[in-house]
């Protein structure tokens, strides 16, 4: 029987660099991963950007933004082994394109196609799920059956705070405890479900309480500290079995383009957490320690530019979508009654 | 010699030779271990196969089918048992939202190759949420296979075939027929397992059953005799696809028809089964095609379960309503 002192969270946050750009004492990520790590985000946000820029093009039908949390997003990729395999949400596009998706790939099903425009098994990513939390089961058992096989391979996966009041988060917790699957749980916690806000959310006092009750060890960490994020995901990913880790961030967009964030949060709260910027306390903190120049800084902006005008130029072409296709799939082998239809359909 | 076997001793055979034949072929569920599921199905597979294959689930069915899920997106080819028809509807968001669509929403990249067991259906004594017939919840889903055994030689083949499946198969067992016995060589082959079959062939009137109302069926056919009409029954086996080549072959042939079923009549499985023959046979019907099924109501308690399943009594009314002076 584990101790419950082994599997609680910290009562406060932990984290590596705070706010401000100050290392805080703890073990941090060699300079490299900081660099990368900073690297990553610069590119992200630019690319999250330019997503949101395409819907008002009408080139995107919808994009939801994770502007503000690209410290999970980096940091939990970053942390992955290549053997790993991520479970990504709808929210988390950056993630994606960090473990080397093409960009046109990812957006495929936010520009209105009808697959996940990527092969999850050539990334090891599954398709983003929209249906919240169920994609925490998927991961459990994906991570079982590599254990039964005898794989070092890890399933991590992404959901929000408001996915942890699902069924399905619970049942893949208490699965994956039983089970010993080696799964993280990444709660990326901003604080709101749409418009609905934490405390109607939960009464608990951290989400991270809720790895406990089934026996799971669990964590409560900065989620805007890409240093911690990426040092716990690490260090869950390492260990034997599940881990939660409730990680406290901030969305700073709108739920997604088509959403109005002013109906629902006072202005000055994003303000308070603009001033919580994951990527501004990075670079203090690289600077600081003189890792980023100007120059190099400079360099990056000029690199992030770049792949978003490649992102630009991809998604103005129009693509062929061959109505024909969409029987293709519906089973190994289209039925007769769906090559019925499909004819149908071309005549 | 071959010994009689029941429908539920066919169904574990095709288990232990699935889970033999083929590594990938995992079996969970409740209680499937050491009790060897509440219907026994599973009865001995853990001692013999060892509990990495098969295995006890915390108590949550949504959890059962999502990890399968996520199992067969790893390589692995799950079994899963629901206890009972109702005890499923905790999966049908799973079920729905991603084991019907992951292959069509990959471009046919992650295929799942998950069979969910269900016993369903009443004619068992069962209290209520017992004996649903859930039959059309699935076979409006498209993506899934729902397929149907009568027999127990048919519940090994189907099971097998379902098991080897690329598809997930929504494996629905008549729990009423669970123990019935047939003299029979258990084999995977004979009918694909997108085909129904003429289980007796007559001339004069075309009964359609699958499940459990395919034994009642034939009782009824056979006492169809008396009465001087030729009865044929068609067992449905697969519920989707629907197998329109041989249905449509015996109706126009017959050119009277009877569904049967025990779900309820109202948006029933048979609604479609009507639909699809007027579409393609109208012009060979002597009579317009009747149901005999379940009532519109929730499924009743044991006393009175025999208003409501079909009966040969009932069947046979039908039969005799299908305009044969019109003709005379
Ligand atoms: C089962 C289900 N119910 C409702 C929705 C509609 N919906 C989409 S996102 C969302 C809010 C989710 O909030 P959270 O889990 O905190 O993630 P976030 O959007 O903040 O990243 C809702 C209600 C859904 N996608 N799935
Ligand atoms: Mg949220």
């Amino acid at each position: 029987m584990t101790t419950l002192d082994a599997l609680l969270p910290t009562a406060e946050p932990l984290g590596l660099i705070d706010a401000e750009g100050n290392a805080l004492g703890g073990d941090l990520p060699p300079d490299e991963i900081l660099l990368e790590l900073y690297r990553r985000m610069v590119v992200g946000r630019r690319f999250d950007a330019q997503a949101t820029a395409l819907t008002k093009q009408g080139r995107l039908a919808v994009y939801p933004s994770s502007r503000g949390q690209e410290a999970c997003q980096i940091g939990a990729v970053l942390a992955m082994r290549e053997q790993d395999w991520l479970f990504p949400t709808y929210r988390d596009s950056v993630a994606i394109v960090s473990r080397a998706v093409p960009p046109a790939e990812v957006l495929s099903l936010l520009r209105g196609e009808w697959h996940c425009g990527y092969d999850p098994h050539a990334h090891r990513v599954a398709p983003q799920c929209t249906p919240l939390a169920t994609n925490t089961l998927h991961a459990v058992g994906l991570a079982h059956a590599a254990r039964l096989k005898g794989e070092d391979t890890v399933a991590v996966v992404l959901l929000g705070d408001g996915a942890t009041s699902e069924g399905d988060t619970h049942e893949a917790l208490n699965f994956a405890a039983v089970w010993k699957a080696p799964v993280v749980f990444l709660v990326q916690n901003n604080g709101y479900a749409i418009s609905v806000p934490l405390s109607k959310q939960t009464a608990a006092p951290s989400l991270a309480y809720k790895g406990v009750g089934y026996g799971m060890r669990s964590m409560l960490v900065d989620g805007n500290d890409a240093a911690m994020v990426y040092t716990a995901v690490k260090q869950a990913i390492a260990s034997d079995g599940p881990t939660l880790i409730e990680a406290l961030t901030y969305r700073i967009e709108a739920h997604t383009n088509a959403d109005d964030a002013t109906r629902y949060r006072p202005s000055d709260e994003v303000q308070r957490w603009l001033g919580r910027d994951p990527i501004a306390r990075l670079e203090t903190y690289l600077r600081a320690r003189r890792l980023l120049d100007d120059a190099a800084a400079e360099r990056l902006t000029a690199e992030a530019e770049e792949r978003a005008a490649a992102v630009r130029e991809e998604m103005n072409r129009d693509v062929e979508v061959d109505p024909a296709e969409l029987f293709a799939h519906v089973y190994a082998t289209p039925t007769p009654a769906l090559v019925a239809q499909r004819k149908e359909l071309e005549s | 010699m071959t010994e009689p076997v029941s429908m539920a001793g066919a169904l574990n055979a095709a288990l232990a030779d699935a889970l033999s034949d083929d590594p990938r072929v995992l079996v969970f569920g409740e209680d499937v271990g050491a009790l060897g599921g509440v219907f026994r199905i599973t009865d001995g597979l853990a001692a013999k196969f060892g509990d990495e294959r098969v295995f006890d689930t915390p108590l949550a069915e949504s959890g059962i089918v999502g990890t399968a899920i996520g199992m067969a997106m790893n390589g692995l080819v799950p079994v899963v048992e629901m206890q009972f028809d109702a005890f499923a509807y905790p999966a049908f968001e799973q079920i729905t939202s991603h084991l019907a669509k992951l292959r069509n929403r990959t471009r046919g990249r992650v295929g799942l190759p998950v069979v969910v067991r269900v016993p369903y259906g009443g004619g068992i004594g069962g209290v209520e949420h017992h004996s649903d017939s859930s039959e059309a919840y699935y076979t409006h889903t498209p993506g899934l296979r729902v397929v149907t055994p009568g027999t127990p030689a048919d519940a090994y083949r189907l099971l097998r075939q379902a098991i080897a499946c690329p598809d997930p198969v929504i494996f629905l067992e008549p729990k009423r027929r669970y123990w019935a016995k047939e003299t029979a060589v258990l084999s995977a082959d004979g009918p694909a397992i997108d085909r129904a079959v003429v289980r007796r062939t007559g001339n004069d009137v075309t009964l359609i059953a699958y499940g459990g109302t395919v034994a009642t069926a034939l009782e009824a056919a056979e006492a169809a005799v008396e009465e001087d009409w030729d009865v044929e029954v068609v067992d449905l086996r697969s519920l989707s696809p629907f197998d329109d080549e041989t249905v449509t072959a015996s109706v126009r042939r017959t050119g009277r028809v009877v569904v049967v079923h025990e779900a309820s009549r109202f948006t029933g499985y048979g609604a479609e089964v009507v639909a699809r023959l007027q579409e393609q046979c109208f012009h060979y019907l002597q009579a317009p095609i009747l149901r005999v099924a379940g009532l519109d109501i929730p499924y009743p308690p044991p006393k009175l379960e025999q208003h409501h399943l079909p009966t040969v009594d009932r069947i046979l009314d039908a039969v005799a309503r299908l305009q044969w002076d019109d003709n005379a």
